[in-house]
């Protein structure tokens, strides 16, 4: 008898009128297999003559004639020079001093160079401003190489030769010579003495010339209260290094604020140095990198924020101003006034708010008030010098016809200004536009020349960050294209027939450098100019703060001086007055791996995970939990691993944002929203590159703060998010933490708790058992990196640096959904589930059974839900290289491996794939190679063109398909740092060994060496009672460590 | 051969016949003039190739002018007297900074390349150099190439021919011997068959032929087969093993180099050309300019080395003018045209990408030489993988090898330390950590 068991395949079944059930009982599959798509076209392929015989015909043939082939080894050649250049030995890099100053960074960098090819950036350490390289300008080596670079000059989109362009320029300048239109030339902020010298003189030759700066986002209010106050369009500087409490209202410093720069001062500030570290307290609305390394983080609207600076003015000054503020805010306002009375000269109060009043007020309460020593207003920076209202009347003229011919360079405002459609009315009104770009962009697209322009990294240059802080851009490769750099074309067409190099030349010899040697300059690419430093030195801050220190007691109480005391005090009532236009509040901002969108087209960049939601390829608008709440706005995890969230539809003023995928972000103010710069890009980008959405249509009136309106739209948004759990869960043990008066007070052994394992019944410290024999480390080198977590500000250089050096391959976002992503070293970022992480490991110590008020089912449950407000605290982990390794135990083949040294090595050529040691690793630090993401027309990132792989390190293996990989701890740098010291015949000094990570981290936090010198700083780092180990109970023994981060809660 | 010599000049009989009758006069003034100046032209020889040959040859224009018979044409061309020649070679910078209008004209013909001054050169030996360019050598090196070229050919032949002799007196030889066996055997068999023994019956009878005899026996099949399968597995392995290994690779170069004369006859220092083996992880193959040092001046080859390069089918003359094709090298003009080919090489050495190895390690402080890996370089006419670079050839190595530690600091205390570990004065390269797998795949 036959059976009649029926089987079921699927729960599906059940319900008969299910279609995907119907469609597979017709079906294999449930999609359609894209035959047609692999097949191509089917009229072709019917039309051929090849038949099934022929094809099989070939298809032998040419099996046999490969086989044939691969019987014989390849042919390799060795090209050398036929002359070769003094200066380069093939295998040994050269390392040139240059800056950066693309218009959003400005920093001084060593760039290092392989048989002439810049490969990586470094940071310049003898730069004493902005010699520090973040990631976006570690990853700009990246963007030379950039295969979508425009490699000639062009004419409405068509390629013509430098000449064309030149008569055309030339003939048009010529013709505007003394005709009532005005030559506009729109640029992004130089900060350059000799590109300011240049465009005077092509002002006197052409006359009615128009420069303006622009800058894609905007710092005109903070720019318009200095100048109003010092007569000087600057920005001041502060060094958060001196200050003893900071307060911010909305000022990311640790990122973008005012040019950026300033994290490595904050972070030395940070270390706990004889019982003693700074306070800081951040007012904000988005959960910004700086609130994440706040003490005491005050979450509160763009509105909330103004009346909270007026309010502590108000407290400082002893007067009162209206305003109401949420209770919790007000007691903070109070705290903080009371510290910085305490404090004064060692205070500092700074604002990120789009507004000259509270600019105003915040330079008034610093020089002052409280005469900080933290801020400098004699040597301004010069970073920032776009005017909001000269870009305005730029436009309007361009629309009224005003404009004869409008020169662009190192913008794009087709993309980054909010009213493009005005600029593009209005450029089709100018009779000669040329805009100089490397890209092709949205507006290359309307001008009707595109002038082919430098990277930086070809280009010669001058920039004065700071005052009297000079520094040089010098090229590391001749032009790769047929490329010209803005200066170079402008000195054609005033009719110099000067180089840029001599004209920067004659500029420093006049005007800089005033005895200085120009080629010690060049080389050290830093310049620091001798008379001005004698005059900040006198009129120094810090002096002036302490002398005054008494007086400034009394005029904290009597108001400040007289001639200011009207425009502050209506600054201070008009901040206290302020009210949110209805709606929710936005706050724009810039991310730290994509700034204003110059570099979108970097895939390093793209992939690079934002510090704090860990998102990569993508933005996003935050939300706050409580109102994602009201509007049904959710982040939910999906079975395959990755993380949905929904489509939002933003509003301001009338312009919409449609399908805005939405994060809800713990620590976002309710009633505030936020969404970040840079993203959107369409033009000219590879189709892998277009991601996110375009923030600039929304920044009207150039404000980074507005009013919108957000509404839920249908569908999720798929995202790349690389780190889904975002609690602790109470394991305090993974980030140690303390604060700092028990740090001061308490022995080590109280806060710093080495975890402790039973021993024949006995409990001793988890550092005491070893089931292993151990090596014998104590000869040669034993290399340890210490990351200290109070000073690390999640900045994320050392990622991108890590990228670079060890050519980690870039994956996509698809393969980053699906947890492949490469990346040997990750930040870890995790918040508080209650409102301090002590309260977490508190509640996860009490809980008593499983169920009730604190049983652990719903308590792990409560423990995975960051809290409305939560604390921070960032975690860089790659390989710890443990000693006693997990992975190495496992392995069939013997593929990873210990050294004396103690690096874990990791052979690519013999590892076979298996994965038990990425299974077997406490600290998921291992990589596999799921693919091959190089030659891969797949992954069209840069890996698989000849262009992009110019900036592989040829010192370092690319990894195949089916190897794992990892850090190594850059054994690379390692290794040549010990044979150049054998070669030199010496003994390697502290600070000679370094990683990649530990050489890009400017903050400090990061320190790499040999613990077998007991004179380095690492050895030293490593007995501090700070020093705990990743897991320790694990007793994996790893060779790096952390330091236990101490937060100051010291309210006053 | 005298082709070879007069290459450069018109190849007709008649115009070959012209020239000897020329230089036969020439030379036969010159000799005279020689003679009355009381120079010795074998004195001046000498002197000649230590001072002059870097920058002057007899016949043809090199870094300054072609010297033959200079004196005699200076003297009808320009007028100028034998003091004037003595005065340039002793100060020729003074010459063109005071003006003198033949000196200035030869300077500015020169690419303004001035002439070393000669201060030490005396009055005698100016006229001895003098003598020597005088007298013709054009023929006497010819007559000399021939003769070499010829005791050389003669040689070669010689040898030659006796190896056929030999060969063929073995064939004849051992023919013989068979035809003997042949006719022996044939005899024995018309013996026994006028005795009557049957042979055939009496030798196969009743006997098995060995093939069914051993298929029968299955012991005996079976340890065949075992042997059989022993022996395949160990030829198979072998063959795999040298999958990759290429030992011996010796290809064929865009210009032929010989090793043997620039290393060997030469005696030139590896590390003059191949520099950045000191420094660097390559050792590099040296940029063109690096052989323009030299080949400059050495335009062609000496005869006997010419010679050397027929018996390896190579004419190293035409190689040398590969080298100038490269470079861009206008012999005519002593100039670079400025159009260059680099020379695409083919690399003999080729690790693979995941083994990470530093000549300069090795090199500068190591101290190895460079034979112990690439084998007898300076013996090599054609470059060939000498060692077969495999991973254990590596190991092997740093097994066996002490390192380098006297006189270097950066050794004193891992040396000190290690040696007190492990009980030895000497460490090894392994004993230092030279074997851990991070060290040379990264």
């Amino acid at each position: 008898m036959a059976s009649n068991k029926k089987y079921w395949k699927n729960e599906a079944e059940l319900n008969p009128n299910d279609s995907i059930v119907e469609a597979l009982r017709q079906n294999e599959f449930v999609e359609d297999i894209p035959v047609d798509k692999f097949l191509g076209d089917k009229e072709n392929l019917s039309a051929t003559s090849t038949n099934r015989r022929d094809f099989l015909k070939y298809v032998g043939f040419s099996t046999a004639a490969a086989t044939v082939a691969a019987c014989e080894g390849p042919v390799i050649k060795s090209i050398p020079y036929v002359v070769q250049p003094e200066n380069i030995i093939p295998g040994v890099a050269n390392y040139y001093a240059t800056t950066i100053a693309d218009g959003f960074d400005f920093a001084s960098v060593l760039i290092k160079t392989r048989e002439g090819r810049p490969i990586k950036v470094e940071n310049n350490t003898d730069a004493k401003v902005a010699g520090g390289a973040n990631a976006r300008v570690q990853a700009s080596v990246l963007s030379l190489y950039d295969s979508t670079r425009i490699q000639g000059p062009l004419a409405n989109g068509e390629p013509v030769e430098w000449s064309v362009l030149d008569a055309a320029a030339k003939a048009k300048l010529n013709a505007l010579k003394g005709s009532g239109k005005q030559i506009a030339v729109l640029t992004q902020t130089y900060a350059s003495p000799s590109t300011t010298r240049l465009l005077r003189e092509f002002k006197e030759a052409y006359g009615n010339v128009n420069h303006v700066v622009y800058d894609a986002i905007s710092e005109d209010a903070a720019l318009t209260a200095f100048e109003n106050r010092y007569g000087e369009r600057a920005l001041a500087d502060y060094n958060f290094e001196n200050a003893e409490i900071i307060v911010s209202f909305g000022a990311d410093f640790l990122s973008d604020w005012q040019g950026g720069g300033y994290d490595g001062g904050y972070a030395k500030g940070r270390i706990p140095k004889n019982g003693k570290m700074s306070r800081h307290v951040q007012f904000e609305a988005n959960m910004s990198l700086t609130g994440a390394n706040a003490d005491k983080r005050v979450p509160l609207t763009p509105m909330q924020q103004k009346i909270a600076l007026a309010q502590l003015y108000a407290k400082l000054n002893g007067t009162n101003v209206s305003g109401e503020l949420p209770e919790y805010a007000q007691r903070e306002i109070e705290n903080v006034a009371a510290h910085i009375r305490k404090n004064k000269s060692a205070a500092v109060v700074v604002t990120g708010i789009d507004d000259v009043n509270a600019q105003t007020v915040v330079l008034s309460i610093n020089d002052e008030m409280l005469g900080s020593r933290a801020f400098d207003a004699q040597a301004p920076r010069y970073v920032r010098q776009g005017s909001n209202a000269a870009v305005n009347t730029l436009i309007a003229d361009m629309k009224a016809g005003k404009v004869g011919a409008l020169l662009m360079d190192g913008v794009n405002p087709m993309y980054s200004l909010p009213n493009a459609a005005d600029f593009a009315e209005g450029i089709s009104k100018v009779d000669f536009s040329v805009a100089f770009s490397t890209n092709w962009n949205e507006t290359t697209e309307v001008t009707q020349y595109t002038a082919a322009a430098n990277h930086y990294l070809e280009s010669w240059g001058d920039v004065e960050i700071k005052k009297g802080h000079y520094s040089l851009t010098q090229p590391t490769i001749r032009e790769l294209f047929d490329t010209r750099q803005f200066q170079g074309a402008l000195l054609q067409w005033t009719g110099s027939e000067k180089t840029y190099y001599d004209y920067i030349k004659e500029t420093w010899s006049t005007a800089v450098l005033n005895g200085g040697d120009w080629n010690k300059a060049l080389h050290d690419g830093v310049f620091v100019a001798s008379s001005d430093v004698l005059e900040t030195e006198e009129s120094d801050p810090v002096n002036g703060g302490v002398q005054s220190d008494k007086e400034e007691v009394e005029s904290l109480d009597d108001s400040v001086s007289e001639s200011t005391v009207i425009p502050i005090a209506s600054a201070v009532r008009s901040l206290a007055s302020a009210t949110s236009g209805g709606g929710m509040e936005l706050t724009l901002y810039s991310k730290v791996g994509m700034g204003d969108g110059q570099q979108a087209s970097n895939p390093w960049l793209q992939e690079f995970p934002d510090p704090i939601t860990r998102v990569s390829w993508d933005n996003y608008v935050t939300v706050s939990k409580s109102d994602a709440e009201k509007l049904g706005l959710v982040n939910e995890h999906v079975a395959n691993g990755g993380m949905d969230g929904s489509y939002a539809k933003l509003t301001v003023n009338g312009v919409a944002l449609n399908n805005v995928p939405v994060i809800v972000q713990p620590g976002q103010a309710p009633g505030s929203v936020g969404l970040s710069f840079g993203y959107g890009k369409q033009v000219g980008m590879k189709s892998e590159m277009q991601t996110g959405v375009n923030a600039y249509p929304l920044y009207q009136n150039f404000n980074k703060v507005q009013s919108v309106t957000l509404e839920k739209a249908s569908g999720m948004h798929e995202f790349a998010c690389v780190q889904l759990h975002k609690t602790l869960m109470g394991r305090g043990d993974i980030i140690k933490e303390t604060s700092l008066e028990i740090f001061n007070t308490k022995d080590h052994a109280e806060w710093n708790i080495v975890p402790q394992v039973s021993l024949n019944h006995q409990e001793v410290p988890a550092t005491s058992v070893d089931l292993w024999d151990s090596f014998d480390r104590s000869i040669g080198h034993h290399f340890n990196l210490s990351i200290d977590l109070n000073a690390c500000t999640g900045c994320g250089a050392c990622v991108i640096a890590c990228h670079a050096e060890n050519n980690v391959p870039v994956v996509g976002k698809e393969e980053v959904r699906r947890s492949r992503d490469m990346h040997w070293l990750r930040i870890d970022r995790y918040y508080s589930s209650e409102d301090t992480f002590e309260e977490d490991n508190i509640k996860k110590d009490e809980f008593d059974g499983l169920s009730g008020e604190k049983g652990s089912l719903g308590g792990f449950g409560e423990l995975e839900h960051p809290a409305a407000n939560p604390q921070v605290a960032f975690q860089p982990v790659m390989c710890q290289h443990c000693n006693h390794a997990p992975c190495e135990t496992v392995c069939p083949v013997a593929a990873t491996s210990h050294s004396r040294q103690g690096q874990n090595h990791m052979a690519y050529n013999r590892c076979v794939g298996t994965r038990y040691c990425a299974n077997n690793c406490p600290y998921k630090v291992r990589r596999f190679n799921w693919f091959l993401y190089n030659n891969n027309e797949e992954f069209d990132y840069y890996m698989n063109n000849d262009l992009g792989k110019m900036v592989i390190n040829p010192d370092v293996n690319v990894r195949s398909r089916g190897v794992m990989e990892k850090c190594s701890m850059c054994i690379q740098m390692t290794q040549k740092t010990i044979l150049d010291a054998k070669r030199d015949g010496r003994v390697i000094k502290d600070g000679e060994f370094q990683t990649a990570c530990s050489a890009a981290c400017s903050s400090g936090a990061m320190v790499f060496g040999d613990v077998n010198d007991k004179d380095s700083q690492v050895a030293e780092l490593s007995h501090s009672n700070r020093m705990y180990h990743l897991l320790e109970h694990v007793g994996t023994k790893p060779n790096v460590f952390y330091h236990v981060k101490v937060r100051n809660n010291n309210e006053a | 051969m005298k082709k070879v010599i007069y290459r450069n000049q018109i190849s007709k009989v008649l115009g070959i016949g012209l020239v000897v009758f020329q230089l036969f006069s020439i030379s036969l003034s010159a000799q005279e003039d020689a003679a009355a100046a009381g120079g010795d032209p074998v004195k001046g020889k000498a002197l000649f190739n230590q001072n002059c040959a870097a920058c002057h040859a007899l016949d043809r224009k090199m870094t300054g002018p072609a010297l033959a018979n200079v004196e005699s044409r200076l003297a009808e061309d320009e007028g100028l007297d034998k003091e004037w020649i003595h005065a340039w070679i002793k100060n020729s910078p003074g010459m063109i900074k005071a003006g003198d209008s033949y000196a200035n004209k030869i300077y500015a013909e020169y690419n303004q390349a001035a002439m070393t001054p000669f201060p030490t050169l005396s009055v005698e030996d100016i006229d001895n150099i003098l003598a020597y360019t005088a007298a013709a050598p054009a023929p006497v090196a010819a007559a000399a190439g021939t003769e070499v070229a010829n005791a050389q050919g003669g040689q070669g032949s010689g040898s030659g021919i006796s190896n056929e002799v030999i060969l063929s007196a073995l064939i004849l030889v051992f023919g013989l011997l068979v035809l003997m066996l042949f006719m022996v055997n044939k005899t024995l068999r018309q013996i026994a068959m006028a005795n009557g023994v049957d042979l055939e019956k009496e030798m196969g009878e009743k006997r098995l032929p060995v093939w069914k005899a051993f298929a029968k026996n299955q012991f005996l099949v079976l340890v065949t087969v075992i042997f059989l399968l022993l022996g395949s597995a160990y030829f198979a392995y072998g063959w795999m093993m040298q999958v990759g290994v290429d030992q011996g690779y010796e290809p064929i170069q865009p210009i032929h180099y010989s090793h043997r004369i620039h290393a060997g006859d030469n005696k030139i220092e590896c590390k003059y050309c191949h520099s950045s083996a000191r420094v660097s992880k390559t050792s590099g193959i040296p940029s063109l300019n690096v052989c323009m040092n030299c080949h400059k001046s050495i335009y062609e080859v000496a005869p006997e080395t010419l010679a050397e390069g027929q018996a390896h089918g190579v004419d190293y003359n035409a190689e040398i003018q590969k080298l100038y094709k490269a470079v861009g090298w206008d012999e005519e003009n002593q100039k670079y045209t400025g159009e260059s080919k680099p020379v695409e090489w083919i690399r003999v050495h080729n690790l693979p990408d995941f083994a990470y190895f530093n000549h300069s390690q090795h090199v500068s402080v190591a101290g190895v030489e460079c034979q112990t890996c690439h084998g007898p370089v300076e013996e090599m006419e054609v470059m060939y993988q000498h060692a077969p670079l495999t991973m254990g050839w590596c190991i092997n190595c740093h097994r066996e090898t002490n390192v380098k530690v006297a006189g270097n600091a950066y050794y004193e205390k891992i040396h000190a330390e290690l040696s007190k570990k492990y009980g030895v004065d000497q460490l090894t390269a392994a004993q230092m950590g030279g074997l851990e797998c991070g060290k040379c795949h990264y």
